[in-house]
């Protein structure tokens, strides 16, 4: 029982086996790339391992504190170097040879001429509470 | 009106029917909506024998639903006879429905949560809070558990140890939440040991009780932990403690020994000793030595070391700690105590950040950052002096 979050890159992740830009795939591949991760997101719900999963836009701010009485400053578009997240699933998994599998499938999401993509998916632990029995 | 009490009638209402021929899936399902209706029904209208009540409404429930599933399903046979309980059944029906929820074919995940429902009555919005997961997850948690165990038989005996892990998880990793999984832990441990005559899960409840007891010293007003060293014993709970001692005690005597008992005869050592000073820690590293013999697990090597450190200094520690594997969590935290204790407080501040950076919990990482951060400061006044 622990918590897994799997963050998709926009940016900033080695580059894919199969890395062709979304925006060269055919209509039919975009939507079986859709489908694929409906597909798998459902199934994560059947099995009782689906916690949460959004999607994020490319476009964001950096904002920081600027004093009292003033409001906040911005500064962005974020930099071309930037890593840029594009998305999570947080799954809830009973070990973590089950959450490398999850990751391994979604990574296997179809793209260019319905081949998987091979994307490189970041894979990282909640921190947990602590266990009660200690020493 | 109680519901902690409401819940305890859950595993045997759940018994009933399915010994009156319900399947488990089913009869699980109308027990829930029982309880659900009973804490709505009973605060104005207590019935006078509440598991009679209980059986009743969760065999109607039984029934409606079974009547709209009866075209597909063909159990009008069932439907108009509402046969009597039987005559006591050899077996205990609670005993073997926590077998059946910790059946060795779950994932641990899957068995909790069964547990939880169908033993421990505790709706699947409850559960779902408690470990942070939706309610929909949860759901389908559970009636896939339901449907991995559908074809195994009630009356099968099952194996202690399988029970045992899943109550352990309960206690041990339960989160936050509405319901308080390690108090609910405890009540399941109890019942099962009013049931079954193991030694092992006397030692389980006592492991347990020995850890509960120290509850209110184990986190500061701030919610960070403090260690049990640091702890406040005057906060303990001593009646706690006491049940906890009584129940190890009549089970150590049956010689029997399994790695709950040894685990809780630890506990009970730390819960004897006023201070930490006082602890007996030779007899600790003693038990130790048996915990590793019995489950020859590297946490139990890498908790030893820290007795070892205490029994026979931290030089004798540290020589124990090397022998373990450089990769094991933990370890380079237990290192840096060590090393803090023999006086080198350079390696013992650089131990403790790494240690933080490797902390599997956030609890465990503030307290580490922490002991770092004093020693740094230490450190940097010495150095300015």
């Amino acid at each position: 029982m622990a918590k897994y979050l799997l963050l998709k890159h926009y940016r900033g992740a080695p580059a894919p086996v199969n890395d062709v830009p979304m925006d060269q795939w055919t209509p039919e591949e975009i939507s079986d790339h859709m489908r694929y991760m409906h597909d798998f997101a459902a199934r994560l719900e059947a099995t009782g391992e689906f916690v949460d999963g959004q999607a994020l836009a490319p476009e964001g701010t950096f904002v920081r504190y600027d004093g009292e009485g003033r409001p906040p400053v911005t500064d962005g578009p974020f930099a071309e170097t930037k890593d840029l997240v594009a998305g999570w699933m947080v799954i809830d998994v009973d070990s973590y040879e089950r959450a490398l599998e999850l990751a391994g499938e979604l990574s296997a999401a179809p793209g260019a001429g319905g081949k998987p993509i091979h994307e490189w998916l970041e894979l990282r632990p909640f921190l947990s509470a602590p266990p009660t029995i200690s020493e | 009106m109680d519901e902690v009490l409401l819940r305890s009638l859950t595993p045997g209402v759940l018994t009933v029917l399915v010994r009156r021929g319900a399947d488990f899936a089913a009869a699980e399902d109308a027990v829930q909506d029982a309880l659900v209706e009973a804490v709505r029904v009973w605060p104005a209208d207590p019935p006078r024998d509440a598991k009679g009540w209980l059986v009743t409404v969760a065999w109607r429930r039984f029934l409606d639903a079974n009547r709209a599933d009866a075209s597909r399903r063909r159990r009008e046979d069932l439907v108009d006879q509402e046969p009597e309980p039987g005559p006591a059944p050899a077996v205990d029906d609670t005993l073997q429905l926590y077998f059946l929820c910790a059946h060795p074919s779950l994932t641990p995940s899957s068995a909790v949560a069964l547990t939880l429902r169908a033993v421990g009555g505790l709706t699947t919005r409850q559960i779902a809070q408690a470990y942070l997961v939706p309610e929909a997850t949860m759901a389908q948690r559970i009636s896939r558990a339901k449907r991995t165990v559908s074809g195994v038989r009630f009356e099968q005996p099952g194996d202690a140890a399988t029970v045992l892990r899943v109550l352990y998880l309960v206690f041990n990793e339960g989160y936050s939440g509405d319901v308080d999984l390690a108090a609910e832990a405890i009540r399941l441990t109890r019942q099962l040991a009013a049931r079954f005559d193991h030694p092992e899960v006397a030692g389980l409840l006592a492991l347990m009780l020995l850890h509960h007891a120290r509850r209110a010293a184990r986190t500061a007003a701030d919610g960070s932990l403090v260690p049990l060293a640091e702890q406040d014993r005057g906060r303990w709970d001593t009646g706690m403690i006491g049940e906890g001692v009584a129940v190890l005690q009549a089970a150590l005597v049956r010689d029997r020994l399994g790695e709950f008992q040894a685990q809780a005869a630890i506990a009970a050592l730390h819960a004897d000793a006023p201070a930490t000073e006082e602890t007996d820690w030779p007899q600790i590293v003693e038990w130790y030595d048996e915990l590793a013999r019995l489950t020859d697990s590297p946490v139990v090597r890498l908790n030893r070391a820290v007795a070892v450190g205490e029994a026979d200094g931290p030089r004798a520690g540290l020589a124990a700690l090397a022998a373990l594997d450089g990769s094991l969590p933990r370890r380079a935290a237990v290192a840096a105590y060590l090393h803090e204790r023999d006086g080198d407080l350079a390696t013992a501040a650089r131990l403790y950040a790494e240690a933080a950076r490797k902390a599997p919990n956030l609890a465990e990482r503030d307290h580490l950052t922490r002991r770092a951060a004093r020693i740094n400061a230490r450190l940097n006044a010495l150095r300015c002096d």
